[in-house]
């Protein structure tokens, strides 16, 4: 797992993955990019991340993806990132294409509802919680 | 006395408390009128541990996360 301040090198991460895997013999690498889109007059996104619970819930999934004989990677933005460029990339290797395609669907949609990361609109240099698309997490409510 | 740590957009700094269990915590927090309407959509960590129990039994420095709900990429 790596974190970034500001927006991701894209192409740097996507060779330096491909790099670290290139003797590894697997034949599927399916990386996912996230790109930060201009909508609703933003002038980027901004992000918190608590990386204690970040790098456990990134522990299981990779645990999850050795069992199938696959690997996972991911990095992520901290901070502002500009419209038009990456906050969030992650990738699957693994021997053959099925196993990856499915992994990574299910890799970044438990990321989008499981990890620590909070997320806010940056507005006239203003950051606002984008709490209408957020999502709590699993066991949200044990103290209410 | 434990450490009460809020998370993300929660505006609000560390707490320490007075508690035995996570149910302790759970009544202090809700008198707090700044925090309680946060409780129903927050998880909760202890010592960086996702937990789902109130009745886990707390000792002098442990530290509670707070934590809303996310977005992330």
């Amino acid at each position: 797992m790596e974190l970034y301040r500001g927006s991701l090198d894209v192409e740097a991460i996507f060779s330096k993955w491909l790099n670290e895997e290139k003797n590894s013999n697997y034949g599927a690498y399916i990386p996912f990019v996230g790109t930060i889109r201009a909508e609703d007059e933003i002038e980027a996104l901004s992000f918190d991340i608590y990386e204690p619970i970040l790098e456990q819930w990134f522990q299981g999934w990779v645990k999850r993806a050795e069992e199938l004989g696959a690997k996972v990677k991911m990095a992520h933005a901290i901070g502002d990132v500009p419209v038009h460029t990456s906050s969030y990339i992650s990738a699957v290797f693994s021997p053959k294409r099925r196993v990856a395609l499915e992994l990574i669907d299910e890799f970044v949609e438990d990321f989008k509802a499981n990890a620590p990361i909070w997320k806010y609109d940056v507005k006239d240099g203003k950051r606002i919680y984008a709490e209408d698309r957020s999502t709590p997490m699993s066991g949200s409510g044990l103290l209410a | 006395m434990v450490k009460v740590e809020f998370l993300g957009p929660i505006s609000q700094e560390v707490l320490e408390l007075e508690a035995k269990t996570l149910a302790d915590v759970a009544t202090q927090l809700q008198n707090i009128e700044t925090i309680a309407p946060w409780l129903e959509k927050c998880a909760v960590a202890v010592n960086d541990q996702m937990v789902s129990d109130l009745s886990i039994v707390l000792k002098s420095g442990d530290k509670i996360s707070i934590l809303p709900p996310v977005c992330g990429g």
